[in-house]
């Protein structure tokens, strides 16, 4: 597919990110990118240990990533997890993740199916 | 020179991805460092010192955070000299306020657009360079100017020295004798409370008292015998002809230096009883400054040889002086004498001894009498150089359009900012026949304004004139003020035009461009929210027993016209919206844009608010191009919810989410049942103000 429908496919905004980045190989290369960060990882990892701390800063770096490449579906998620622990450790925060990793997972689906 | 080096930023910002895109969008131009923690931050901080041009820092980040770093900064002095703009993705209010108290310039949001980190790291770094530079320079300026009226100073009392054949040594005299008395006087009496610096200023300009000597004939100063009346005349008109030149320097008369010196120049002749020249002055009428230098003046005659007179030995002045052979003095100045006698010949020697490095003085002073005019000096050059650089400096800082035209050859000269905003390059050949000139203002405004310039001759150079400007597909009303230029040469010819362009709406809105844009939504024009809610806070507190209703609406479906239409149309709905929003509120109503889509309005009302509200509604159900618009309205009203800015806000919001529940297009006020409603309004993007993000639940 292309970039245009990759960003579809992972319910992000296009013609958003178009209009910042300007041109559709500096956007390609940054969501490429994006399969290799680890905050995902981290994210699970902390949230495993109930470390509040160090899953707000996973949380909260997703979210900026996602902001920065208009990944809104995955943005909405993990701007709600963050907002979740941002006082610190939440039990809320659990379910918040799943649906994290959920739309995590149809980002990185939708990338790997780009043809780049 | 620091314009070889590049400029250097400083990324702090724990996620790779983002500081990759910020060096991508900015590393061409700029040397990047980066640091992935506030404590590393730090470290590069420590190690480049002024050396980093501005830091982009995130506010989340592990082991220190950007807040942590910016009280690092203020601690160590740093956020003085370098910018600091954060790059955090945090938007609630209180962090970015407590990031500006702790000193950070400004603010990008994310998501970073090319353009907008492009522009802000870019002015930034160039506000601060020149401000640096500017420091630098008028600290170098101001010791510069010290060190040379010293140098001025010296430099003409020699002049007038060679002049008068004296030693060359008079000057440094007074000054030292001149010195001593004040000091003296001081210790004795505080009958005049000097301050030192009033102390110092008598003595620096105790060197002047001679210096109307210029104008005086030198057969006259020179004559080895004794003067004719008329001669001694001439001779006495020295003093009132020095004051005068002090008095006709028309640019300095502010200067102590200038005030005490011309006292000196003008009254150093006159005597405490009163039979003293120019002015005959009696007692205390004769400024205390030049009372002592009028003694030292004495002294150091008697004790000096001249072409008249051999040199009296101090003994011997001293007596002549207290004897009133010289004329009468201050009581108290004589007393001053009296005590300092032993010890003047010693002092008077060591000054001598000083003097050494004076020669160099004379040296100039002779080469200055030898040449009639210096050629253009190297400090001539600093100061062109300066205005340069000033001039350039306001033309950058400037939103106005600054331009220059000169006829042969044809050619428009415009700033570079000024070049930036129009879209033009910053020479254009031959403007009046240039086609993109001319789609700029148009051919009859091109000719109105070629007709008001050559209307305007040499007594009436300066010519203002208001025409059109399409800039970005918008007109605007401009104002352009130019001076018309002709040549030196008879006939006088016309040979261009230097100018600026204003835009009028502009000047008369927003007089204060940064506060305004501080305060305001750059898409609508419209007030932030938080500005808004200090002028609502503000105007509730003035009258709080007034009746106000805050008003919330937003446009149906906005997000499927953004979705459908584009975000360029969607933004042009937004600023047509506001616009319209402008037109039909009264003048001293409040109203922003709090949200991607949402407006606030905030009036007074006095029996029921009923009618302005449905006018308002109407008003704005309205249709831009073939675009339909519907909104939707929240209402809360300080009868029911008391004067709370919070509460009501919360309340209108409510009421706009109900009206969506309900589908929309209408008014609805709150009431109690709305209580667990979700909040409608979402957050503005700075950097794309059509963009919506996700509802905010708070």
């Amino acid at each position: 597919m292309n970039l245009k429908e990759c960003y579809q496919a992972l319910g992000g905004d296009y013609d958003g990110v178009l209009g910042r980045l300007r041109t559709e190989r500096m956007i390609t290369k940054f969501v490429l990118r994006f399969l290799d960060d680890k905050s995902c990882e981290s994210l699970i990892g902390a949230i495993e240990q109930k470390n509040g701390e160090e899953a707000f800063r996973a949380a909260h770096t997703i979210k900026g990533i996602c902001q920065n490449l208009s990944f809104d579906r995955l943005y909405r998620s993990s701007s709600a997890l963050s907002e979740c622990l941002r006082g610190g450790w939440d039990d809320a925060a659990v379910a918040l993740t799943e649906q994290v990793k959920a739309d995590y997972q149809v980002t990185v689906d939708a990338i790997r199916a780009l043809d780049a | 020179m620091e314009g070889i080096r590049k400029k250097r930023i400083l990324i702090a910002d724990d996620s790779e991805m983002n500081r990759e895109i910020l060096i991508d969008m900015l590393g061409d131009e700029y040397d990047v460092l980066e640091a992935t923690d506030g404590e590393e931050a730090v470290k590069q901080l420590a190690q480049w010192g002024v050396e980093i041009d501005l830091v982009l820092l995130d506010i989340v980040m592990p082991k220190m955070d950007g807040f942590e770093v910016l009280s690092v900064m203020n601690r160590e002095g740093w956020i003085k000299d370098i910018p600091v703009i954060i790059i955090s993705s945090e938007t609630l209010p209180d962090i970015v306020e407590r990031a500006y108290e702790l000193g950070a310039v400004d603010f990008i949001s994310r998501p970073f657009d090319q353009s907008i980190v492009h522009r802000r790291t870019t002015n930034t770094i160039l506000l601060y360079a020149k401000q640096r530079k500017l420091t630098n320079m008028v600290a170098e300026q101001i010791y510069e100017k010290e060190k040379q009226s010293g140098l001025m100073i010296d430099i003409l009392s020699h002049i007038v020295e060679f002049r008068n054949g004296e030693s060359g040594l008079h000057v440094r005299h007074v000054h030292v004798l001149t010195e001593l008395l004040l000091n003296r006087l001081v210790q004795i009496t505080d009958r005049y409370p000097l301050t030192k610096q009033q102390m110092n200023i008598i003595a620096t300009a105790s060197a002047l008292h001679d210096i109307g000597k210029i104008a005086i004939p030198g057969e006259i100063i020179n004559k080895p015998g004794r003067l004719t009346d008329e001669e001694f005349a001439i001779m006495k008109s020295h003093s009132a002809i020095g004051s005068e030149m002090l008095n006709s320097l028309p640019a300095y008369q502010d200067e102590p230096l200038v005030r005490v010196g011309y006292e000196i120049a003008r009254w150093h002749h006159e005597r405490w009883d009163g039979r003293g020249y120019p002015d005959g002055l009696k007692g205390d009428e004769i400024p205390i400054g030049a009372q002592i230098v009028a003694l030292a003046d004495v002294y150091d005659a008697l004790t000096s040889e001249r072409v008249y007179k051999k040199a009296f030995s101090h003994e011997k002045a001293v007596e002549m002086i207290l004897d009133g052979q010289c004329g009468a003095f201050n009581p108290l100045l004589m007393d001053c004498l009296r005590s300092l006698a032993e010890e003047l010949p010693e002092q008077l020697r060591l000054a001598t001894a000083q003097e050494d490095g004076g020669r160099e003085m004379r040296v100039i002073a002779e080469e200055v009498q030898r040449h009639e005019e210096l050629s253009v000096s190297n400090r001539t050059l600093q100061m062109l150089e300066h205005e340069r650089l000033k001039a350039r400096f306001f033309a950058d800082v400037s939103e106005e359009l600054q331009f220059e035209y000169t006829v042969s050859p044809g050619m428009l000269t415009l700033s570079g900012v000024s070049a930036a905003k129009l879209g033009l390059p910053e020479m254009v050949m031959n403007p009046l026949t240039n086609e993109r000139i001319l789609s700029l203002i148009g051919r009859d405004g091109m000719e109105a304004l070629s007709s008001a310039i050559h209307a305007a001759g040499p007594e009436k150079p300066v010519v203002t004139h208001e025409c059109r400007l399409d800039i970005d597909g918008r007109p605007r009303r401009m104002r352009v003020v130019c001076r018309v230029l002709w040549s030196d040469a008879k006939p006088t010819r016309y040979t261009g035009v230097i100018g600026k362009a204003i835009d009028i709406r502009d000047e008369q809105e927003h007089p204060d461009a940064l506060e305004w844009m501080a305060s305001h939504d750059s898409l609508t024009g419209l007030l932030n929210h938080s500005s808004a809610k200090a002028l609502i806070q503000e105007r509730i507190g003035l009258r709080p027993d007034a009746k106000y209703v805050l008003l919330i609406f937003d446009m149906d479906g906005f997000k499927s016209i953004n979705d459908v239409r584009g975000h360029l149309f969607g933004d042009k709905v937004l600023a047509y919206m506001a616009e319209r929003l402008r037109q039909s509120v009264r003048s001293g109503d409040i109203v922003a844009r709090v949200g991607g889509d949402e407006f606030l309005i905030f009036l007074e009302y006095k029996e029921s608010e009923g009618p302005a509200v449905q006018r308002l509604f109407r008003h704005l159900t309205c249709r831009f191009e073939d675009q339909e618009i519907r909104v939707s309205m929240g209402a809360a009203r300080t009868e029911e919810l008391g004067t709370d800015y919070e509460r009501l806000f919360h309340a209108a919001d409510q009421a706009l989410c109900a009206v969506k529940e309900l589908g929309g297009n209408q008014v609805c006020y709150y009431n109690k049942n709305m209580k667990d409603m979700l909040s409608a309004v979402s957050a503005i993007d700075e950097s794309s103000p059509s963009i919506r993000r996700e509802r905010r639940e708070e």
